[in-house]
């Protein structure tokens, strides 16, 4: 039985707990060492506020090839940077060579 | 240009052949898979970047409903009202095979049997706001765990496919060429052998005659 997790700073996430996903609030300093926690620990999807995903970026790429956990961009409060939007154009972009898709939205 | 490194022998040529074949066998199927990956990526990706949009309006909205039901009460209420969740949601994790590619499938459970049971506190010193605000954080909670599994199995086969397409072009610009190349240079080598040996006996013949008989 796994878990869901919620990563961010309070205010971006402390809805989240009323639903039963747990909420961590943190910042960049904590992230790195938070995310290997949970992961260690048996949470498998892991949401994270992309202004926090861009600070601890490297830290993120280390899962992307692993089948979970799955990180999970998602906005937070203080607006959308469009990390998420951009990272399915990454994908896009390795697995075809260029975004031929989304590349003129 | 033919490596230095090819012994000249038959031997050599009858791997080189078959090292063809089969390096023309795994050209084929590797292109095959790719194109395949390559059509259901696409597919997917499409509903990968629609359910983001999605999410992404409904996080914003909801985010936007919780601000205005904090400028309503105290920040002490509002921590009091969120801070035991009724709810608890957790997960079963899947395999799924797409083109030898694993992906995960997500299966939620709720503790409660109603998973709209999702209200923590009293109606009596919350704002009416905050409910609005906790149900449309709720409405899209199922959107995103669509969300986390079809990106995810998006990522994976983003990476497959390069993988794939890597193996694909080195067959078919590095490792084919260069076979055929070493079987030619093979050949030829063994039919220059041959006619030169073939000349030696003439020679030979020649000179036993001359000898013998003194033909010229």
């Amino acid at each position: 039985m796994y878990k869901i997790g919620v990563l961010g700073d309070y205010d971006s996430i402390y809805g989240f707990a009323t639903l039963g996903i747990e909420t961590f609030p943190v910042d960049a300093s904590g992230a790195g060492e938070k995310i290997k926690e949970l992961i260690a620990g048996d949470y498998r999807v892991i949401y994270i506020t992309e202004a926090l995903a861009s600070e601890i970026q490297p830290e993120l790429e280390k899962y992307e090839e692993q089948i979970t956990p799955a990180l999970i961009l998602i906005p937070g409060i203080t607006g959308n940077t469009g990390d998420g939007v951009a990272n399915v154009k990454a994908s896009v972009e390795k697995a075809v060579g260029s975004d031929i898709l989304f590349g003129e939205e | 240009m033919a490596s230095t490194q090819v012994i000249p022998t038959r031997m050599e040529l009858t791997r080189l052949k078959r090292k063809l074949v089969t390096a023309r066998k795994g050209h084929k199927l590797l292109k095959d898979k790719r194109d395949e990956l390559m059509r259901q990526f696409l597919e997917m990706v499409k509903v990968n970047m629609d359910l983001r949009k999605g999410v992404e309006a409904g996080i914003h909205a909801a985010n936007r409903n919780f601000v205005i039901a904090k400028a309503g009460m105290d920040e002490a209420t509002l921590h009091t009202a969120l801070m035991a969740p009724k709810q608890e949601v957790s997960l079963e994790v899947g395999k799924k095979n797409v083109m030898s590619v694993n992906i995960p499938v997500f299966e939620t459970k709720t503790r409660t049997a109603d998973e709209n049971d999702i209200y923590s506190y009293g109606f009596a010193f919350t704002s009416s706001d905050l409910d609005g605000a906790v149900k449309s954080l709720a409405d899209i909670l199922p959107d995103m765990l669509k969300l986390a599994e079809i990106e995810k199995a998006c990522q994976l086969m983003a990476a497959e496919i390069e993988k794939t397409r890597r193996r694909v072009n080195a067959l078919e610009h590095v490792i084919i060429p260069q076979t055929m190349e070493d079987i030619k240079y093979i050949s030829m080598k063994l039919d220059e052998n041959e006619r030169s040996s073939q000349v030696r006996l003439m020679k030979v013949k020649d000179m036993m005659l001359k000898e013998a008989h003194g033909w010229e």
